[in-house]
């Protein structure tokens, strides 16, 4: 199957200034990609291009087999800005009959589509009165109409509670199962953990890692941590642990762990409890990041 | 394409309704129009013209002022203000082309102004009606001024449109349509008056003046509708230049501003880039 988002050798440039620098990347039908970055880092740039709203300098984009922007591929791509406004004279109801008569479909999915982003009752409502992430619902809600074949979310969860973050990516599970391609992007790195198939790390324009996340943790090869409890009155010898209220903090490299788990295993009765930490997202991305230069 | 440009307009025209832009435009045409015809009712006697046709003649030196300043309110803020809302991104990676935005948008904002001139006009015409039975041989006249008020209301809606692409900031967009109103409808006579009294009589006032009065929408509304209308002989200043150009010139010109000013507006909108 061929890919959804094909992108080779982008490179953007506003006056002098290289937002993009040589970007490469594919996404595939049914695939949840994580674009991660710092503020700046070229995130909102590519996805503006993705989009066809902003032309590029270089490369070549292809989106759902059209150029971007272009009516084809407008029909079968969606899109949630970053901070999602609407007109506030509007009601939500109204909007999202807007939204779907300029795709075509019919005004009844409307309300369905508002509660199943848990706005049914507020339909009614002037958006004018809604709060930061009930418009980031019905941001959401309109992406949802039809059926994109891409789905491109700008900063999705950012304004909605940890309960409706969930709720979203259940969303989200439910359209990759069915083909859809999601490209989005988060600082939420904890989440993006979970719920995506691949990451890709942006650092000043240029893509610095991409892989799924057990992948990045190899390349990244960052030490593991492990917390040691000692059984009361027990005496562990551990060099290089320090002792913090009671619990030891030791570090080791990755292919040193299992020796060291042995170790640990061996003293029998004296360890109470062990807790082993792999390397977090947020240390992968640091680590990326700093390594490009950041 | 139809449904995408009648779902904006209906979704435009709602907005004009909050906003309350329907309402104060009705309220503004029909409350200078009652004016004009319990004024205009003074000079009829001496004429010899029906009332109805007097009031026209004032009506259409009010709509000259009023239609360019309400069709300009309207529309300064369509994509700026969309631009500033933060709505316009979004609304572009829709699969519906900016000119059928546009589209949606004008036939909205026409509508109001249609409203507007139609309650206005027609409270005048019964006006009229109620105190001069003979005042029914305007009619004709009233009719024209009402379509004529439209297309007046089409052009300076699209040159609206123009200004709030080129300015992108609604603040922006609010003096460019300040200015262009001034510009037109105000500057331009009174330039070409002193024209035509430094020229006294020459080059300029016998070739230049008539094309400088078509080129101009607001001068070829108020000519097209002086000259059709037996009312003539009370208008004043430029307007009675409408003598010596025929209503066939003026006329093309009210309908060619229209298709105008929209090219400029779609062309306008298209180089922006969110």
């Amino acid at each position: 199957m061929t890919s959804t988002l094909t992108i080779s050798g982008l490179t953007k440039q506003f006056a002098g200034v290289t937002a993009l620098s040589d970007v490469t990347l594919s996404v595939a039908p049914g695939e949840r990609v994580a674009l991660l970055g710092h503020n700046g880092a070229g995130k909102s740039t590519m996805m503006k291009i993705i989009l066809g709203l902003i032309p590029q300098t270089a490369g070549q984009v292809t989106v759902c087999g059209a150029a971007p922007g272009s009516a084809a591929a407008r029909a079968q791509v969606a899109y949630l800005p970053e901070n999602a406004a609407f007109h506030p004279a509007l009601t939500g109801l109204e909007q999202m009959r807007h939204y779907l008569a300029l795709r075509g479909e019919p005004a009844t999915a409307a309300l369905p589509l508002l509660e199943q982003v848990g706005l049914g009752a507020a339909a009614r409502r002037r958006i004018g009165t809604y709060s930061k992430g009930m418009r980031q619902r019905v941001g959401l809600a309109q992406a949802l109409i039809g059926s994109p074949r891409l789905l491109v979310l700008d900063e999705p969860t950012s304004g909605l509670d940890p309960v409706s973050r969930r709720d979203f990516y259940a969303l989200l599970d439910g359209l990759a199962a069915r083909g859809a391609s999601i490209l989005l992007s988060s600082h939420a790195l904890t989440e993006v953990e979970a719920r995506t198939d691949r990451i890709l790390i942006l650092s000043k324009g240029r893509l610095v890692a991409e892989g799924p996340l057990a992948d990045l943790r190899r390349q990244a090869a960052l030490p593991v941590a492990l917390h040691v409890t000692p059984r009361a009155g027990a005496e562990l010898d551990l060099p290089g642990a320090v002792a913090v209220g009671g619990v030891l903090h030791l570090t080791c490299a990755q292919d040193e762990k299992l020796a060291l788990l042995a170790r640990i295993t061996a003293m029998g009765d004296a360890v109470a409890d062990l807790e082993v930490l792999p390397p977090s997202l947020e240390d992968i991305y640091s680590h990326f990041s700093q390594r490009a230069g950041q | 394409m139809i449904r995408r440009i009648l779902a904006t307009a209906g979704c435009e025209f709602r907005i004009a309704l909050r906003n309350r832009w329907v309402s104060i435009a009705v309220a503004l045409m029909g409350l200078f129009s009652l004016v004009l015809a319990a004024a205009g009712s003074a000079p009829t006697g001496g004429l010899g013209v029906d009332r109805l046709s007097v009031i026209v003649a004032s009506l259409t030196s009010l709509g000259v002022y009023l239609v360019p300043l309400l069709a300009l309110l309207m529309s300064f803020d369509a994509i700026a203000g969309e631009a500033e809302r933060g709505t316009l991104p979004l609304l572009l990676t829709y699969p519906v082309a900016r000119a059928e935005v546009l589209a949606g948008k004008m036939l909205a904002h026409l509508a109001v102004l249609a409203l507007a001139c139609g309650t206005g006009y027609g409270l005048a015409g019964v006006a009229a009606l109620w105190s001069d039975p003979g005042a029914v041989a305007g009619l004709p006249a009233l009719v024209r001024l009402f379509w004529t008020s439209v297309l007046l209301g089409a052009t300076f809606i699209g040159a609206g449109y123009a200004l709030s692409a080129l300015s992108r900031r609604p603040s922006g967009a609010a003096g460019l349509a300040i200015g262009l109103w001034l510009g037109l409808v105000v500057l331009y006579d009174l330039g070409l008056l002193a024209a035509v009294v430094a020229d006294n009589g020459g080059w300029f006032t016998l070739n230049a003046f008539p094309l400088a009065l078509l080129a101009n929408p607001a001068d070829a509304f108020r000519l097209y509708n002086l000259a059709a209308s037996e009312a003539t002989a009370v208008a004043a200043g430029v307007a009675g230049a409408s003598a010596s150009i025929p209503p066939w010139q003026s006329l093309a010109s009210v309908l060619l501003w229209p298709l105008l000013a929209m090219a400029f507006a779609v062309l306008g909108f298209r180089r922006v880039t969110p």
